[in-house]
């Protein structure tokens, strides 16, 4: 082999290095600076002592876990269990109404003429271009006492005299199913746009009824876009603050006032940390579980979420 | 009386079906079904036979329960099912794609149909593998469908179908996306398959030569009605129109001039034909041609000079010129001397061979 030829592949496999190094640097520094350093920082931040003026510091301890796990001054406490249970309740809860909401919703879209469809996506989706915080204060006004809604309710005894429905654990299943609905019905909407009717006019004609010929023919189909708008609810909806904020009151609290909490008002920041890597924990264990879930219900194939 | 159909025995004899008046429009313009009115024989096989938009497959779907009519009654072993919904009617369908489950592997998908129909698990297994080894698939009822062929899905659509033991099979157009080979083994299975189980198999296709291969019975359709009704062979020979001998791939079709008893006035010159034929155009099958000078019959006997001619083996093609006119005629090869190109050729057409048509739609 000739040596210049040597020399070009030499110098061809540098440029090659170069042009991976400028194009995937940027994102990779972005990530390193605000995603791999902070994660570090809120890893070691759980480990340090908070300091009688709130700041943290040295020496190492597991005392932030120790109080996440609900051991106080006064003995053992199931306060943040709750608040962690609670905060999963509302998850599978929120989710499950969104997704029974957005399936008819995504496949009406679908039946509609082609030139309304847009429409119809856009009126889905522009509620939540108004800013989370100020719609959240629409629904309290909406839900507060002496309201057509809260009167009703009283009216047909579900709640107390001279109570409104917020603030309440259904005020925050409101707020989410509300605040979530969107990202369920694009991907599922995604899904029903590509869905082979032919599949169901099987199903129909092996005499499943229409309610087997949906689980048969409808739901492996859409299963894709589904637990992907499960993942984009449920994920957030998790994490959610705003929302038990305004609406839920002390008792309705979820894991991410917990964590607020103690970065704002209560300054205990390796608490703060330990509680934010529980909710992570318990995110990636969530997402694990739906995969397996997906992987089984699709019939062996990966399920990309 | 519907539910009486749908759990009816297998092995009593497949009842016959009947189409009174049916009529299918999708929007004011769009006519799928302009009056049909057919009766398909207990046990035949009987096709449907058009060109893409005939309403060919609309008519296949009415029969399913996929689509209603507009107007007119469907009757399947005298029970009136107009309204009785798919999941209730004892037909069962190929589709086109197959419409396989893809979330399912391959002895899923056969024991569908018998699942939603409440058979036990160990019937439903038995019955399974048996089809399976009927239609010789039992090697893949492991498979994923991704992981088959075309001709494997097409056989897995029809065991799925066949599983269930309908009344009547109905299927549409299920050999159109395999190659020629596949193609042409696949429709002798599918015609021993009817043969034995002497189910009544409604066939929608719009290939003549497959339609001709497989059918006891074809109905011609375009424009949302039945042009000709009859056996492959009436249907090939004796077309019911124009629209019907051009489908079925005939193309010396001349107008006739004028008539006298028996002989006729045609671009092509004066035919002698059988006086029992009255339609408006003569139609003279390429295969009757004879050329050469060996001719049998006295009559219709012309000069042409050969264009073009191609060589297909079995038989030869010529394109001939008479006079103004242009004709087409297969020759079959038995070893006779190929005629050249601008070759003159004397031709002949026995009277008999000689129809007439009608102006069709």
């Amino acid at each position: 082999m000739p040596p210049s030829f040597e020399v070009s592949r030499r110098s061809l496999k540098w440029r090659e290095t170069r042009h991976l190094l400028l194009t995937t640097a940027p994102g990779a520094l972005w990530i390193v600076i605000f995603l791999v350093l902070p994660s570090l920082y809120l890893v070691s931040m759980a480990f340090m002592t908070n300091g009688p003026y709130g700041q943290p510091g040295m020496p190492l301890s597991l005392d932030a876990f120790r109080q996440l796990a609900g051991f106080g001054f006064l003995g053992w406490s199931p306060g943040n269990l709750y608040t962690l249970l609670r905060s999963i309740w509302q998850t599978i809860v929120a989710t499950g109404l969104v997704v029974v909401l957005s399936y008819p919703i995504a496949y009406y879209i679908t039946t509609c003429r082609a030139s309304l469809r847009p429409i119809m996506l856009l009126a889905v989706v522009v509620p939540s271009w108004t800013n989370q915080v100020i719609r959240t204060f629409g629904w309290m006004n909406l839900l507060a006492p002496e309201t057509p809604l809260s009167d009703a309710a009283q009216f047909l005894g579900l709640i107390p005299e001279h109570m409104g429905l917020f603030p309440s654990s259904f005020a925050v299943t409101l707020g989410l199913v509300y605040n979530f609905l969107p990202f369920m019905v694009l991907p599922l909407y995604a899904a029903f746009e590509k869905l082979d009717t032919t599949l169901i006019e099987a199903a129909i004609d092996l005499y499943a009824s229409p309610m087997r010929a949906f689980w048969a023919a409808v739901f492996p189909q859409t299963l894709p876009g589904l637990l992907a708008g499960v993942v984009l609810v449920a994920v957030p909806a998790f994490g959610m603050y705003v929302v038990p904020e305004l609406l839920g009151g002390g008792r309705s609290m979820m894991i991410g006032n917990l964590v607020a909490g103690q970065f704002t008002g209560a300054s205990n920041w390796p608490y703060g940390a330990a509680a934010a890597l529980l909710m992570l924990a318990a995110t990636l264990i969530g997402i694990f579980l739906l995969r397996r879930l997906g992987k089984r219900a699709g019939g062996g194939e990966e399920v990309v979420i | 009386m519907t539910n009486a159909l749908a759990t009816d025995d297998a092995g009593r004899p497949a009842p016959s079906i009947t189409l009174e008046g049916l009529e299918k429009s999708f929007s004011r313009d769009v006519i799928a079904l302009d009056g049909v009115d057919l009766t398909i024989r207990a046990g035949e096989f009987f096709t449907l036979l058009g060109p893409s938009g005939c309403g060919k497959t609309t008519l296949l779907r009415i029969l399913a329960g996929l689509d209603t009519a507009n107007k007119g009654v469907v009757r399947i072993g005298g029970h009136d099912v107009t309204e009785v919904p798919p999941h209730k009617r004892s037909v069962n369908t190929v589709f086109q794609s197959y419409a396989l489950f893809p979330h399912l592997n391959v002895e899923d998908n056969i024991a569908f149909g018998l699942k939603m129909q409440g058979v036990e698990k160990d019937d439903r297994q038995r019955r399974v593998r048996e089809m399976a080894e009927f239609i010789k698939l039992t090697p893949l009822l492991g498979r994923r469908i991704d992981q088959l062929s075309g001709g494997q899905r097409q056989r897995i659509a029809l065991a799925r179908a066949l599983v269930c033991e309908p009344n009547v099979l109905l299927l549409d157009e299920p050999l159109s996306a395999l190659d020629a080979g596949l193609r042409g083994q696949l429709q002798v299975e599918l015609q021993r398959i009817q043969r034995r189980l002497g189910m009544t198999f409604v066939f929608v296709t719009h290939d003549q030569q497959e339609a001709m291969v497989m059918s006891d019975r074809i109905a011609v359709l375009n424009n949302g009605k039945i042009q000709h009704l009859g056996t492959p062979r009436e249907i090939f020979e004796r077309p019911a129109n124009t629209f019907v001998a051009r489908f079925m791939g005939h193309d010396n079709l001349f107008d006739i001039t004028s008539r006298e008893g028996d002989l006729l006035d045609t671009p092509l010159g004066r035919l002698t034909v059988d006086t029992r034929t009255h339609g408006d155009k003569v139609l003279i099958r390429p295969e009757t041609i004879e050329l050469g000078e060996d001719a049998e019959t006295d009559a219709n006997y012309f000069t042409a000079v050969v264009r073009e001619s191609f060589y297909r083996g079995s038989y030869i093609e010529y394109r001939l010129d008479v006079g103004e006119v242009s004709l087409r005629a297969l020759s079959s090869n038995q070893g006779q001397k190929l005629h050249k190109n601008g070759e003159r050729v004397p031709i002949s057409i026995c009277p008999e061979d000689i129809v007439t048509v009608t102006d069709g739609e």
